[in-house]
């Protein structure tokens, strides 16, 4: 079977399009990150420090009568979510201290809802200092992974095709982020894990077709830039398709059968390989045609 | 057969075989006495969030125990000075990292000096000085020993802590130091996480302490050989808290580590619970000498600086025995039995993560995660098989051997299966079959320009080698931070992620293709069913 015969789609001439797409993606992703930083997106406890549960009731249970029951008992600030099935119960509370919190919110359910039993499926509590930590870790992580990437990409390729790689990398993170800022998801270490998975996979695609571009650059040294471009993206397209296809279908199956637990991490995944296509198609390559563009421009005027 | 296939299929076979002799102990619930010996015995770990259980992360004061080395230096000098007749003022821990000690005359300090020369080598000495009107020295603990003190204060805790668990009773915990202060514990499938945390984190510190019923516990002003403390009672039937302020002797008699034994018994006559505990030679000797002296006067039983009770001595207690009793439950004194018999903790200890999860949660995860695994393998393998016809199934049968790899290496290696691992490999599901889509559409471009099946399927697997190692080592190196740096789940996540590249990089150059070499070295196939 084929799905897609031979195409002659001209990727690079959409530049103007994708680039505007991209560029308010990316202005998003920046804004998300910002507020991450400033501490102002839904923070996951393991970065804040605070105290998370899990609780599931034997009866339905609606998020403001468990509010109402938290403030009588003394506690004014916490944050409720409701799981779908099974009568279950988020309390998440920021920057407490660990122990006395998951005690105090199950007595105060004990004590209101006392025909409504209920077990603590999980409870996690995170200390500040090692809330800082890992901030600090994973920001280190992110930081060397990159950098890791970017000079493996300009050891194999050159700097312009390292240049590319590496803003198309960082638009798919940026994208994600987007998507979890706007979503109001929560930004924890699981999410984080996500992004940086997904900067190996959109690297791994755009290495796809920066392979074939510069395979195709060294047997036609002549033809134009633009040209030889769209021909490799087009050459290698089918390839890109099926593939995104097979780990899109391996993530939605994540998705939607994977439970509660990796439901956000999953859904992370199924953004991140949309975007990270998209981006070696749209992205990386159009910004090395520009900078291969630029160089030959120089070289003409100076010859 | 074609050249070089012989040792390609007998390393697949070879590495097959193995991953299901490492495999076994994991899928064999008992395995048959004759396997254990020389065949492998480790199998897969769940983590935490699969199986349920806790996971702590404990930080130790270690300040504390450096400065409760000082208060003992000071007591013992304290000891020594008075059994040499040398009259002092005032010995106590100055700050954090001194011991101070003031005098009445230049002639004693003299004779102290040497005298601390001696005991305290390691201690540095200031000169003597004036400290109003009084002749005033102090030692300071050097860096190093500090330093050492610190260290040897969480390898304490760590025993400290291990003992205790395995008197709780909880099966394969691990107890680990990390970093310079830290100690994790990870104890699965524990069914009362908060009462092993109270266990754990407790100090149990026990001191015998007279009451000194000659100062008012009211009267603000408190002498340096004495203290305040609570006497904390609940009530059992309203759960009301009453203090009740004690004034006791600083220096406590008898120490809980002269105990040799503590066991929980059952009062005749009140039918409850209390703590019996059995001093050592030494212990035995210094109880028997301090309720002889005290006949008619009040000790109390310090834990942790909560006055736990404090009765009047009635008689002399020889014979090395005494009882704790009070308001126990059986659990609570069974507990305080374990705390007492593993002994105190050398610092305090704080815990600042606490994770647990619930055993059917942990269940509900390992279900879902499979189930969604499976029906991920499935939807690819059928996808495959329609896309590429019989060469889909090639690399299907790729994908199930590098699934079948990762697993053994897993077993193999001991490794922490999470659920993050679960989607590392439903991930790896994707890319194994990405490498393959790389090769089969080079081969498709290849027949395309009219070159023979055979002449394709090489020239695909040479152009797109480079390709495939570009593509492999990327994700290696984020998989690589993310093991270096990621804790709990994201580092399992790293594992299987970094395995499942490494595998995939042998069996889509190896594995798959030796699979194409012996279809189209039979009887000169025409075409290429891809």
């Amino acid at each position: 079977m084929e799905l897609l015969g031979k195409t002659n789609i001209d990727f690079i001439g959409m530049r103007k399009i994708s680039f505007i797409i991209s560029a308010i993606i990316s202005i998003v992703g920046m804004i998300g990150v910002i507020q991450v930083g400033r501490g102002a997106a839904n923070m996951g406890i393991d970065f804040s420090g605070g105290t998370s549960m899990q609780l599931k009731f034997s009866k339905p249970i609606s998020i403001a009568d468990a509010r109402t029951a938290l403030h009588k008992n003394g506690i004014a600030k916490a944050d409720l979510q409701e799981i779908k099935d099974g009568n279950k119960l988020l309390v998440k509370m920021a920057g407490a201290a660990v122990g006395k919190p998951s005690e105090m919110v199950q007595t105060a359910f004990k004590k209101e809802f006392a025909d409504n039993a209920f077990t603590v499926e999980s409870s996690t509590e995170i200390g500040p200092s090692i809330g800082d930590k890992l901030r600090k870790d994973t920001l280190i992580a992110a930081l060397l992974s990159m950098l890791g990437i970017i000079m493996y990409i300009a050891w194999r390729f050159d700097f312009k095709f390292g240049v590319g790689a590496t803003l198309a990398t960082m638009h798919d993170c940026l994208a994600m982020f987007a998507a979890f800022y706007l979503m109001n998801k929560e930004i924890n270490l699981m999410f984080i894990t996500a992004v940086l998975t997904i900067a190996g996979y959109s690297l791994t695609d755009t290495v796809v077709v920066f392979d074939r571009i510069r395979e195709n650059l060294h047997k036609n040294l002549k033809g134009a830039m633009n040209t030889i471009f769209n021909d490799s993206i087009n050459e290698v397209l089918s390839r890109t398709i099926v593939t995104s296809t097979t780990v899109f279908l391996a993530a939605i199956s994540l998705f939607l059968f994977g439970g509660e637990v990796i439901h956000d991490f999953a859904f992370a995944l199924l953004v991140g390989v949309i975007i990270g296509t998209y981006s070696s198609v749209f992205v990386a390559s159009p910004i090395v045609v520009i900078l291969e563009n630029r160089a030959l421009a120089k070289n003409t005027k100076t010859a | 057969m074609p050249k070089g296939t012989g040792w390609r299929i007998s390393l697949i076979g070879i590495f097959v075989l193995l991953s299901f002799l490492y495999l076994t102990p994991t899928l064999v619930a008992k395995l048959p006495t004759w396997w254990s010996g020389l065949l492998p015995k480790d199998k897969i770990h769940l983590g935490l969030d699969l199986q349920g259980g806790t996971h702590l992360v404990m930080e130790v004061d270690t300040q504390k125990a450096v400065e409760g080395s000082l208060d003992l230096v000071a007591t013992d000098l304290e000891d020594t000075l008075n059994s040499k007749n040398l009259r002092f003022k005032r010995i106590s821990r100055n700050g954090f990292d001194k011991v101070s000690v003031v005098l009445y005359e230049k002639g004693t300090a003299d004779t102290v000096q040497k005298l601390i020369k001696d005991k305290y080598p390691s201690y540095e000495l200031s000169p003597t000085f004036d400290e109003g009107g009084f002749v005033a020295l102090t030692l300071r603990v050097s860096d190093k020993d500090a330093q050492d003190r610190k260290d040897k204060s969480v390898q304490q805790a760590l025993e400290t802590i291990r003992n205790r668990i395995d008197q709780f009773g909880v099966s394969e915990p691990t107890i680990q130091r990390e970093g310079i202060n830290h100690i994790v514990v990870q104890l699965p499938g524990i069914k009362d996480p908060q009462r092993a945390i109270e266990l754990i984190g407790r100090t149990a510190r026990l001191d015998f302490k007279m009451v000194r019923e000659d100062i008012s516990p009211t009267s603000g002003t408190i002498p340096d050989d004495a203290e305040l403390l609570k006497e904390k009672s609940v009530d059992s039937k309203t759960g009301a808290v009453t203090e009740i302020p004690i004034v006791v002797q600083k220096k406590p008699m008898i120490t809980g580590d002269l105990l040799t034994d503590a066991q929980v018994r059952i009062d005749s006559q009140f039918n409850q619970p209390y703590v019996g505990i059995e001093f050592n030679s030494l212990g035995a000797k210094l109880f028997d000498q301090v309720t002889a002296a005290n006949v008619g006067k009040r000790f109390a039983i310090v834990l942790d600086n909560n006055i736990h009770s404090a009765p009047v001595i009635r008689e002399r207690i020889s014979g090395g025995s005494a009882q704790i009793s009070g308001s126990f439950t059986e659990k609570t004194a069974a507990d305080l039995a374990i705390v007492l018999r593993a002994g105190a903790l050398p610092a305090p200890v704080k815990i600042i993560q606490n994770v647990t999860v619930g055993p059917s949660l942990g269940q509900d995860s390992i279900n879902k995660g499979l189930y969604a695994g499976l029906i991920g393998v499935l939807l690819v393998v059928v996808f495959m098989a329609v896309y590429y016809k019989l060469s889909g199934m090639i690399a299907n049968l790729g994908m199930i051997l590098n699934i079948l790899f990762l697993m053994g290496a897993l077993a193999a290696l001991g490794a922490t299966l999470t659920l993050p691992g679960i989607a590392a490999i439903v991930l790896l599901v994707g890319m194994s079959v990405d490498s393959n889509v790389i090769i089969f559409e080079r081969i498709r471009e290849e027949l395309k320009l009219g070159k023979s099946p055979k002449a394709a399927l090489d020239s695909g697997y040479d152009k797109a080698f480079l390709t495939i190692m570009d593509s492999h080592v990327t994700t290696l190196i984020t998989a690589a931070v993310l093991f270096q740096f990621g804790t709990g789940p994201v580092k399992g996540f790293a594992v299987s992620l970094s395995l499942g590249v490494i595998i995939n990089l042998f069996t889509s150059l190896i594995g798959t293709k030796v699979t194409f070499d012996l279809f189209l070295d039979r009887g000169k196939v025409k075409k290429m069913s891809i």
